[in-house]
């Protein structure tokens, strides 16, 4: 334990993702002795993260305006829609540089055992978004995981109805894993051999 | 290092840092375990999809000072694959999970009839004939002829009932739960007071339910599927609410995946 100050910014670190409080510790030693301009730029990436980021209304992306820079570039396919569960499974998406279509963020994936339903999701959202017709595709990008499966199953299962056509990323995926961990190339293999979605 | 080697079924994982996991399993002889898997968040690591809830596997596992770590898993049987694919399936098989749990409070503490009903119970559901999508658009609900389906969500009640007896908390549907008698009508069930209870011991305010009902229950009870299959949906209907009420009661907990499993 330290007193005062570097405590209170060594507990606040802690409670980061991944940041246990050793960890903690040697960031705050660490920035004690970094130079004060660069700690203040970062500081205020901070401030300014919280203050100018949002969520796109439209797809659930981050976004610095109403929408995000994904759903305001009209040279995006706007028949194809990638159903993912967080925004960075976006950024893992656009990283491969096959995908021209748009997104549509859940916040998550169905997990009955967390209490966490359909409801819980932005699935309303998507089949609002479904309504008019003009989405041909619906790939659904969940991740390669069981509750990410059936989370796709469920959806694929609401859409039916609507005679979209619906595919899942397939081929050269492991399954078990979370999407964003997925390289680029396995990624870009698995979008060209996505498979028809039939429930 | 101390180690041990058994075999379990996965009821759980946490996402630990930054691609581990921790994962619940109800192992055959150590009972509810939880144990580490270092880099399984990865989509190259050497666990794949061998530690997702549902999974039927044999896993090497070494004590670590705070948590045990998984060094080795193989599958034995994957039950999440067929569940995943069929969702009132898989939000049954996930309140079995959840059940497992809740009937196996204390760690490492052996229980091993509770893992054989789960794994019977989970082999149950992926063979359960839930209606396919053609079913539901042009058949009526009931049954085709040849095979008789086993609902999913009677499956589940069935889980419930053994689970319940092996726990000691048998719902008693054959005599008053109260007075013992066999020769009254039994006419009310009364979740506190262990099940159905006869007109002089009926607490006010329980449930009086169908006799088709409680028929239902003691088949679920004793696996006569014959006689279930017959039931009609209203008593099925009735019989999951007075079975979710009962467990609910003696767990002293809700089951928190019972509000989204889905009746086919
Ligand atoms: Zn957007
Ligand atoms: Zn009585």
């Amino acid at each position: 334990m330290y007193e005062g100050v570097i405590q209170h910014l060594i507990d606040e670190l802690g409670r980061l993702p991944g940041v246990g409080p050793k960890g903690a510790q040697r960031i705050a030693f660490h920035l004690l002795a970094t130079d004060p301009d660069d700690v203040r730029r970062l500081a205020a990436a901070l401030i300014e993260m919280t203050e100018r980021v949002r969520f796109c209304k439209t797809c659930g992306n981050v976004a610095e305006a109403e929408q995000c820079r994904i759903c305001l570039d009209t040279r995006r396919d706007p028949a194809v829609l990638c159903v993912v569960e967080e925004p960075k499974d976006i950024a893992a998406v656009e990283k491969i540089r096959e995908f021209r279509g748009r997104y549509h963020v859940l916040g998550g994936a169905i997990s009955p055992i967390d209490g966490i339903g359909p409801d819980d999701l932005r699935v309303r959202e998507l089949m609002a978004r479904l309504a008019d017709g003009a989405v041909t595709e619906l790939i659904l990008a969940t991740d390669p995981n069981l509750e990410g499966e059936a989370t796709a199953t469920y959806i694929a299962r609401l859409v039916k109805p609507m005679g979209i056509r619906v595919t899942r990323p397939a081929s050269g995926l492991p399954v078990g894993g979370d999407l964003e961990y997925a390289d680029e190339v396995t990624l870009g293999r698995a979008f060209e051999g996505r498979r028809l979605l039939d429930v | 290092m101390q180690g041990y080697r058994d075999d379990g079924v996965v009821l759980r994982t946490q996402k630990l840092g930054e691609a581990d996991r921790i994962i619940t399993l109800l192992t055959r002889h150590n009972g509810r375990v939880r144990a580490v898997a270092r880099g399984v968040r990865r989509t190259k690591s050497r666990f794949g999809a061998r530690l997702e809830p549902f999974t039927h596997v044999d896993v090497m596992v070494h004590n670590g000072r705070s948590l045990d770590v998984i060094t080795q898993a193989e599958v034995i049987r994957a039950y999440g694959t067929p569940l995943a694919a069929d969702y009132p399936k898989y939000t049954a098989g996930t309140a079995m999970l959840e059940t497992a749990e809740r009937f196996t409070p204390v760690e490492k503490e052996p229980a091993i009839r509770q893992f054989l009903l789960l794994v019977g119970g989970l082999r149950a559901l992926g063979e359960a004939v839930g209606p396919g999508p053609d079913d539901l658009a042009g058949e009526p609900a009931g049954t085709p002829a040849g095979e008789a389906p086993r609902d999913p969500r009677m499956v589940l009640d069935a889980y419930f009932l053994r689970s319940l007896t092996f726990a000691g908390y048998a719902p008693a549907l054959e005599e008053c739960s109260r007075c013992g008698a066999k020769d009254k009508p039994l006419v009310a069930f009364a979740v506190a007071a262990g099940g159905m209870a006869c007109a002089d011991c009926r607490p006010s305010g329980s449930a009086a339910p169908a006799p088709q009902t409680v028929a239902l229950m003691v088949a679920l009870l004793r696996g006569d599927w014959d006689e279930a299959i017959r039931s009609e949906r209203r008593h099925r209907v009735e019989c999951s609410g007075l079975v979710a009420a009962y467990l609910q009661w003696h767990l002293e907990h809700s089951i928190r995946s019972l509000r989204h499993v889905e009746r086919a």
